[in-house]
């Protein structure tokens, strides 16, 4: 089972100067708050699909959700 | 016309969101939401006041892989406005919030619509249509 942690390291680790607050008490629905200049420019829906894609497989098996919040500072 | 194929619900899906300019794919129905995610989403639209058509994508496991092969979007709900995908739950209610979601739907939003994104579909709010041939 993911940690919130976890989730946070993996998704700094994947976007470029990317600083994320993770919440998951119940250990299977997460939330996220990413915040990262990589975002600018870019639609919504890109944004959060970056912050998904590392997640690509896991969600809705292990990861059962994943609420998404995409800042640029 | 589209193109025949040999996967017919794939070629639903794909028909559905070209035939419907506003179109969500969701657990359950409008009026009976079996997600927290879903219900939002609906309620979101509800709020705004845009009449959409609705998938329940439950009664078959297939719905949701071809959508999902379509979109290349993992999760449920998925928003899509004139064939477009827009999103799932936390972008429709972001741009709730922005007002984005009433321009992006060409109605403007009504004056006692609250600010922030509505937590629950209000079930005596019927949509224009189910569309449900992929069940």
């Amino acid at each position: 089972m993911p940690t919130p942690d976890e989730i946070r390291e993996r998704i700094e680790r994947a976007i470029p100067g990317a600083e994320a607050v993770v919440d998951g008490p119940d250990g299977v629905h997460f939330s996220a708050v990413v915040t990262s200049g990589a975002f600018a420019g870019r639609p919504l829906l890109e944004q959060h699909r970056m912050v998904m894609d590392v997640f690509a497989g896991e969600l809705g098996g292990a990861i059962h959700a994943l609420s998404v919040k995409t800042k640029t500072s | 016309m589209p193109e025949q194929t040999d996967n017919p619900i794939r070629q639903a899906i794909t028909e559905a969101i070209g035939e419907n300019p506003v179109i969500l794919f969701m657990k359950g129905t409008p009026d009976a939401p079996a997600c927290g995610f879903s219900a939002r989403t609906v309620a979101a639209l509800q709020a705004v006041g845009a009449p959409f058509a609705a998938v329940d994508i439950l009664p078959d496991p297939r719905i949701r892989q071809e959508l999902t092969a379509v979109s290349s979007w993992p999760t449920i709900p998925q928003l899509f406005i004139k064939g477009e995908l827009v999103g799932g739950a936390d972008i429709v209610g972001e741009m709730y919030e922005t007002g984005e979601l009433a321009a992006a739907l060409g109605v403007e939003a009504p004056a006692d619509a609250p600010a922030d994104a509505p937590a629950d579909a209000n079930p005596a709010f019927a949509p224009l249509s189910i569309e449900n041939r992929l069940g």
